[in-house]
């Protein structure tokens, strides 16, 4: 009964998003069931589509976790945008500064970077929250504009190679690369950028599991998400739990930079985030704030991501917008979602408490 | 540096300064009565985009200007319906807006223009490049005025910062907050629509650029009040004209250009700074960010 009133909420949402994409597809002169069939048949085509969907999916779970772990000790990180640029960039500094070094050496360092490099920038609103109690929702939503200024910046006068005309650093150093999944999955091509940091996003999602609801201080932390009070007055210290959360929130944001840089383009690229940072509110959102919920919310939303493209180009008017339009209206229906509830619970299906 | 202080910077600042007015005062009807309004990004978006269609295929910007409004109205209808009715959250509810608006624009330019997110070009004769501006400073003595001055204005701080008593001496709690969201819509929408129909003469892709976050830094900059949002706004609009005129001219003793990175970091860690307390403190509404439920 639980699995199924988790379940219950989000499926509404997501269908009840893509009814309004299709009538909006319906209104602008294009079929709607066309359009979604190209989105699903070629993003969970064998092998290119599901490498490329699993690929999209790698950062989503990333940031999905960084929202969840932050969302469940009472804290709205909108910052894991700017951490996961500062992880990709920091990663990527140690990939060129180090290139010379043996892999075994340089991959766990360059690893290091990109948690430490996301755990610092996500600890900054930590502490300004546990010490002068400012809302780390504005100060997220600032440190990421700083974030990609600073690295606009750093690639520009410092770290790109002169005269390139893209906004990029020089290539890291070949030992810093890490295989690409084609490598070891018969019938994957390697072309496909999918690589070990989608395990590494799996392997995460069962530590944020057995931190959150297995030991102690994912009990405090926890606790401080539920009732900041009550926890105080049980011995917890809230303002350590603040920043213990976001640190480890921006820390897995951060590593979205393994999968971008050490994984995909071996350099690190100015403004590569395709929003990543905030469609990972909407996974964690959408996926219940539980790390199973991450993964399977995350597949669905890199799912239109893969699949947008096809409908840009083989459909009559329909751009590969209608993305961020179902992105958008799915994250609407799940944060409104009193507005399905309402007509559930007059038929007693769901009681829950009021918050 | 005496070339860079100009007549020309001052009517830059003037016109960079314009939409983050509208919009941050828009952001002000919002948060003062409660509701927290990331989403100003989103309106921009949303009345940019109809103004430069609607004059467009119209052919007269008031027209525009007046459709710009309502676009903006309409997604801050959907913002709070989702929070006052059914009480979202609200930073979720506004980044959901922000992406959805990312989205629209292009989806439908996409299907009335056949183009990939942006509008047609507008001929010069139909814009209007001052309109905006004398609205947005206008609006400031009549923002004050309101806020401070009217039954309305007391009404909509007071469901901002305690709702439970303005309940109790029989504000309409809800109806207050609607009015204050709408107006940030409308407002918002303004400011869009000169960005699209005022400064330039089409809407390309995303064209805001973060200007409905910068309005919201200056709001929180003047703390939430009409004056002093203002005097953000323009701070935060010279160092823009600034960046912009200083490009080329001067340099660097080594010959480079300076970077005009830390010059747009200054509103952010502005913000920043003064919101953890070392400027004097900057306290939101009490209320901000709570739905509100009445009592049964």
């Amino acid at each position: 009964m639980i699995l199924l009133r988790e379940l219950l909420f989000p499926l509404i949402a997501v269908v009840a998003a893509f009814i309004v994409g299709g009538i909006l597809i319906l209104v602008i002169g294009d079929n709607p069931l066309q359009a979604y069939g190209l989105l699903f048949g070629s993003a969970l085509s064998w092998p290119v589509g599901i490498g490329y969907t699993l690929f999209y999916a790698t950062p989503l779970i990333f940031t999905g976790l960084a929202v969840l772990v932050a969302f469940r000790c009472g804290l709205l990180n909108i910052g894991a945008e700017g951490q996961l640029y500062i992880g990709a960039f920091a990663t990527a500094w140690v990939g060129i500064t180090l290139a010379n070094l043996s892999p075994w050496l340089l991959i766990p360092l360059c690893f290091i970077a990109a948690i430490l490099g996301g755990g610092v920038w996500g600890a900054i609103p930590g502490v300004l929250k546990a010490r002068f109690g400012s809302h780390e929702v504005i100060n997220t939503i600032m440190l990421n504009f700083i974030a990609v200024a600073l690295l606009s910046y750093f690639t520009q006068y410092h770290y790109k190679t002169p005269g390139d005309p893209i906004m990029q650093t020089v290539p890291i150093g070949e030992g810093a690369h890490i295989a690409r999944l084609g490598r070891f999955i018969p019938g994957l091509p390697e072309f496909i950028p999918l690589n070990l940091a989608f395990v590494l996003a799996l392997i995460c999602c069962g530590l944020v599991y057995l931190f959150l609801w297995r030991t102690k201080w994912g009990y405090e932390l926890r606790a401080t998400g539920t009732n900041p009070s009550a926890a105080e007055y049980g011995g917890i210290s809230v303002r350590k739990q603040i920043i213990v959360a976001m640190t480890i929130s921006g820390a897995l944001a951060g590593m979205v930079g393994i999968n971008e840089v050490l994984g995909y383009r071996y350099r690190y690229y100015d403004g590569f985030s395709d929003n990543y940072g905030f469609t990972g509110i909407a996974v964690a959102l959408l996926g219940r704030n539980h790390p199973v919920g991450v993964i399977i919310s995350a597949l669905l939303f890199a799912i239109l991501q893969r699949g947008g493209i096809p409908v840009d180009a083989f459909t009559e008017h329909v751009t590969k917008d209608i993305v961020q339009v179902l992105q958008g209206t799915i994250i609407l229906f799940v944060a409104a979602e009193a507005f399905f509830r309402g007509p559930f619970a007059k038929f007693g299906l769901l009681n829950r408490s009021k918050v | 540096m005496a070339e860079i202080f100009t007549i020309s910077l001052i009517w830059s600042t003037i016109r960079l300064t314009t939409p983050l007015i509208l919009a941050a005062l828009g952001g002000m009807f919002s948060e003062r009565s409660g509701v927290i309004n990331i989403a100003l990004e989103g309106m921009m978006l949303a009345g940019a985009f109809t103004a430069a269609a609607v004059t467009y295929a119209v052919g007269s910007p008031f027209v525009g200007l007046l459709a710009g409004m309502g676009a903006g109205m309409v997604i801050a209808g959907i913002h709070a319906i989702a929070c006052i009715r059914y009480r979202a959250d609200q930073v979720v509810t506004g980044t959901a807006i922000n992406i959805l608006m990312i989205g629209v624009p292009g989806f439908l330019s996409g299907a009335f223009f056949l183009s990939s997110g942006s509008t047609p070009q507008i001929p010069k004769e139909q814009l209007i490049p001052r309109t905006p501006i004398m609205i947005a400073f206008a609006l400031v003595p009549i923002a004050w005025y309101v806020l401070y001055k009217t039954p309305f204005g007391l009404r909509l701080r007071s469901v901002g910062e305690n709702p439970e008593a303005a309940d109790a001496a029989g504000v309409p709690v809800a109806r207050m907050r609607y009015a204050g969201v709408l107006l940030s819509g409308i407002l918002a929408g303004i400011g869009g629509a000169y960005l699209s129909i005022g400064q330039s003469s089409l809407f390309t892709r995303n064209m805001t650029s973060g200007r409905g976050f910068i309005a919201l830094a200056a709001l929180i900059f003047g703390k939430w009040r009409p004056v002093q949002t203002m005097l953000a706004c323009l701070l935060f609009g010279l160092t823009e004209a600034v960046t912009i005129q200083m490009q080329g001219v001067v340099k660097l003793p080594s010959g480079e250009d300076i970077p005009v990175q830390f010059i747009h970091m200054v509103p952010y860690l502005l913000t920043i700074i003064v919101l953890a307390g070392f400027i004097g403190s900057s306290r939101p509404p009490k209320a901000l960010g709570i739905p509100y439920q009445k009592e049964r």
